[in-house]
């Protein structure tokens, strides 16, 4: 059975370095590369980000539960909130190609995530808030 | 943890030196610090990353809200230093280093101005 890494912290932006810390400890003893390290980091951090932001409302006083563990070929992160449900298809993708004077200040969070993380999943099933998964092939 | 901001006013240009991780618990600080120089009328900035460790997209946010603002009426221009490989990333990502001017150092980025 493969080891699990656990922490969980309340919903403030001041915890962020703490958990990219634990990502980043999780992530190695899982035998992810450093730059794929540095990718679950960001993944993370944008998801937890989003969490604080809309699960939360920048209410400091929710929980943020992280799990990291290896699964065969990959490193799974799990994020849960008990906050308000968010819906993913709702988010507008950025349009990364535009000029300078049409880019749009905001909405990248998701969209790094998709592209940092071979697997992104919200799982809406399991109770009250969000559950997401994020996942990345380890590569040596 | 803070982010350690430092500021260089040059005769022709700003330069902000940033020190940590940028985050969303940071990024407020990095916008502050910008939208000071913008609000006393100065609108060429360089911005030297070398020892900025992490940038999220919420440090993206703050440093595209200030070049916005510093290129109106082309006033001015927000300059990138000693961008990290790591930090490249984020700016890869977002299809940003096609908009931002990228230096290796901040000497260079001072002088291109």
């Amino acid at each position: 059975m493969s080891q699990k890494y656990s922490l969980s912290v309340s919903s403030q932006f001041e915890r962020l370095a703490e958990i990219a810390d634990f990502v980043a400890d999780a992530a190695c003893a899982c035998g992810l590369n450093e730059d794929q390290v540095c990718d679950a980091q960001m993944a993370v951090d944008e998801a937890c980000t989003n969490v604080i932001e809309h699960a939360y409302r920048g209410k400091p006083d929710g929980t943020i539960h992280i799990v990291c563990e290896r699964r065969g070929k990959e490193f799974l992160v799990t994020i849960q909130d008990f906050g308000a449900r968010f819906d993913p298809n709702k988010v507008q993708p950025p349009k990364t190609g535009d000029p300078l004077s049409k880019r749009r200040i905001g909405g990248l969070g998701l969209f790094f995530m998709r592209k940092l993380m071979d697997r992104v999943e919200f799982d809406f099933s399991s109770g009250p808030g969000n559950r997401l998964t994020m996942a990345k092939k380890i590569k040596r | 943890m803070a982010l350690k901001i430092s500021l260089k006013e040059y005769k022709r240009v700003d330069l902000l030196a940033v020190d940590g991780r940028i985050d969303s618990s940071t990024a407020p600080q990095l916008d502050k610090a910008l939208q000071k120089i913008i609000d006393a009328g100065r609108f060429r900035i360089v911005v030297d990353l070398s020892d900025a460790a992490f940038m999220s997209s919420a440090g993206l946010r703050a440093l595209l809200s200030a070049l916005k603002q510093v290129r109106r009426f082309n006033r001015g221009d927000l300059r990138l230093a000693g961008v990290s490989p790591k930090v490249k990333k984020a700016f890869e990502l977002a299809g940003l280093l096609v908009v931002f001017q990228v230096f290796d150092n901040s000497v260079d980025a001072v002088g291109s101005f």
